[in-house]
């Protein structure tokens, strides 16, 4: 019992990729070693004044050198204060947290749009199948380079300066692009879309969904989404993002 | 040095318990506190039957606190009598069950229904912010207090913990009808009532727009009442409200608090009940206080 603790995470490496987009590495050996694809972890800040966690998805975990990595946009003041630490600084964390991203083994689709990408990518390095990246952006591009490494990418902006103009399921029919199982993590109307698109098409969809948390571990009841079935633990029709999901298969949930 | 503390005649190996709301019936964060070590887990209110709660976004954090609107979901007393009680049972802690309600008749059906079952004290929120009906509507008038308690009292075989709200001009006027009725423990504070909007979308922060406030940011006011309501009744009291650290803790029993609950810290630091334990025992060794139970009211 009592087996698990907040830890303190020392950062390797930080950098802005894209404007309001840090892109962090921290050493936490703890995390790293059960952390899988779709997992996050809670941030905390520094400044009492902010008393709660942040929940940040995993974009990358490097259990060799015992560190995940992190990639935020910057939204308030405690992402503002992640993004303004440096290298050898250390922030407390927990995690991993909530349940990842179930592996198949057949064609996928994995689709990120805006903050909902980073997540997208450990799971297109932990998946093995035939993978197929769409990304959708408002504009500037960011983590698009490195998932060229692990399947075919294709990029959808809002403003056409990259890829399909429109959104990603705007690039899936432009190229005909095909798949037996849909993942996606983004905002709510993509996902809705996603979620219509793989009834209609009868494809299996799995969805990371998001939601102001307070205590990140199931306790506090703050983060539920709607479910389809009474559920199981809270014995009403609500399930805990943090803690059953943040991933959920699409029909289970309503959003 | 001796951490024991005795309310209504039940005895707390120490005065450091969870807030109703907090902590779930502690399952969750038995993955981060050894339970054992704990003086009770107050576990979230349950009613008589499932509540599915208020609609999202429910939390918002504030300066220095945090708007709550849960709306009291909870998977009811069946579920929670065959599972939450079972779970608390494997652990050398006391069980204090918080009971919601809608109506006189819902809280006292659930009163009943733990009348037989091995939880050790009950606590009785009429100050849950968050509900249209029940909740605080018990707790703002006196008549109420009075009445409900009396109620409750009737079908309850455990000491029968009163949650008291802050939303009110006179605590102590409800700690004295609490008292009237027969109330065995005092719990003070629950959530004072707050907003928050946001101006760029000219939303509420919460689908409930308002929210209880939690957080260091209402310790004071909870510390002022607790030593206003010590000095109103002879009742024993369970201080809450922001207490984040070991000092804000035995700050509450120098008011008048005989245990102390730890609600709002859960959320920033998993481990922090022990870690407060801890932080009591070296203060008191430090003093050179040998009996924990020194320190209640030591200011009244």
């Amino acid at each position: 019992m009592a087996e698990k603790r907040r830890v303190r995470g020392r950062i390797i490496r930080k950098e802005e990729i894209s404007p309001g987009i840090f892109d962090m590495w921290l050493n936490a050996e703890e995390i790293a070693a059960s952390a899988a694809a779709g997992q996050f972890v809670s941030l905390y800040s520094e400044d009492e004044s902010r008393l709660l966690p942040r929940p940040i998805s995993i974009c990358e975990i490097d259990k060799k050198e015992g560190a995940v990595r992190l990639v935020f946009r910057v939204a308030g003041k405690g992402t503002k204060e992640f993004s303004r630490m440096a290298a050898g600084m250390e922030l407390d964390m927990v995690g991993p947290l909530g349940n990842g991203f179930p592996l198949q083994e057949k064609a996928a689709f994995l689709i990120g749009g805006g903050i909902g990408i980073p997540p997208m990518l450990e799971l297109a390095r932990e998946l093995n199948c035939e993978k197929k990246v769409i990304l959708g952006y408002r504009d500037s591009l960011f983590l698009n380079e490195e998932f060229r490494q692990y399947g075919d990418v294709y990029i959808a902006t809002e403003d056409g300066s990259a890829g399909t103009k429109g959104n990603v399921l705007d690039a899936i029919s432009e190229h005909a692009l095909q798949a037996d199982v849909i993942y996606a993590c983004g905002p709510l109307p993509m996902l809705r879309a996603i979620k219509l698109y793989a009834s209609l098409n009868q494809i299996e969809c799995y969805v990371s969904l998001e939601e102001r948390m307070a205590c990140g571990i199931g306790a506090c009841l703050g983060c539920v989404c709607q479910s389809k079935e009474r559920d199981a633990h809270t014995n009403v029709n609500n399930k805990r993002i943090c803690k059953e999901g943040p991933v959920f298969r699409a029909d289970e949930v309503e959003f | 040095m001796n951490m024991r503390v005795n309310l209504a005649g039940v005895e707390f190996k120490n005065p450091v318990m969870t807030a109703s709301g907090t902590f779930g019936s502690g399952e969750e964060f038995s993955e981060f506190v050894d339970l054992n070590r704990l003086g009770a887990v107050v576990t979230k209110g349950v009613a008589n039957v499932p509540w599915e709660g208020n609609p999202v976004p429910r939390v918002s954090e504030v300066c220095g606190g945090m708007l709550n609107a849960i709306g009291l979901q909870n998977p009811g007393i069946d579920l929670f009598v065959e599972r939450d009680i079972p779970f608390l049972k494997q652990y050398d802690t006391k069980i204090i069950v918080n009971v919601c309600g809608k109506s006189a008749k819902d809280y006292c059906e659930v009163v009943e229904r733990l009348s037989g079952e091995p939880v050790d004290m009950l606590e009785i929120n009429i100050s849950c912010p968050n509900v249209k009906e029940g909740g605080i509507a018990f707790g703002q008038n006196p008549k109420s207090v009075e009445a409900i308690t009396k109620e409750v009292k009737k079908y309850a075989a455990q000491p029968v913990i009163m949650k008291l709200s802050p939303n009110v001009t006179d605590i102590t006027e409800m700690a004295r009808a609490a008292e009237a009725g027969g109330a065995d423990v005092l719990s003070l504070i629950n959530t004072l009532t707050g907003m928050k909007i946001d101006i760029w979308k000219r939303q509420f922060a919460l689908a409930n727009k308002t929210g209880g406030l939690s957080g260091p940011a209402i310790h004071p006011i909870a510390v002022r009442m607790v030593y206003q309501t010590a000095q109103a009744v002879s009742l024993p009291i369970i201080g809450m409200g922001g207490i984040m650290t070991a000092e804000d803790a035995i700050e509450m029993m120098l008011a008048g608090a005989s245990a102390v609950s730890v609600g709002t810290a859960n959320f920033r630091n998993p481990c922090v009940t022990e870690e407060i334990l801890d932080g009591m025992q070296n203060y008191l060794e430090q003093q050179g206080i040998s009996d924990v139970f020194e320190l209640t009211g030591a200011l009244l």
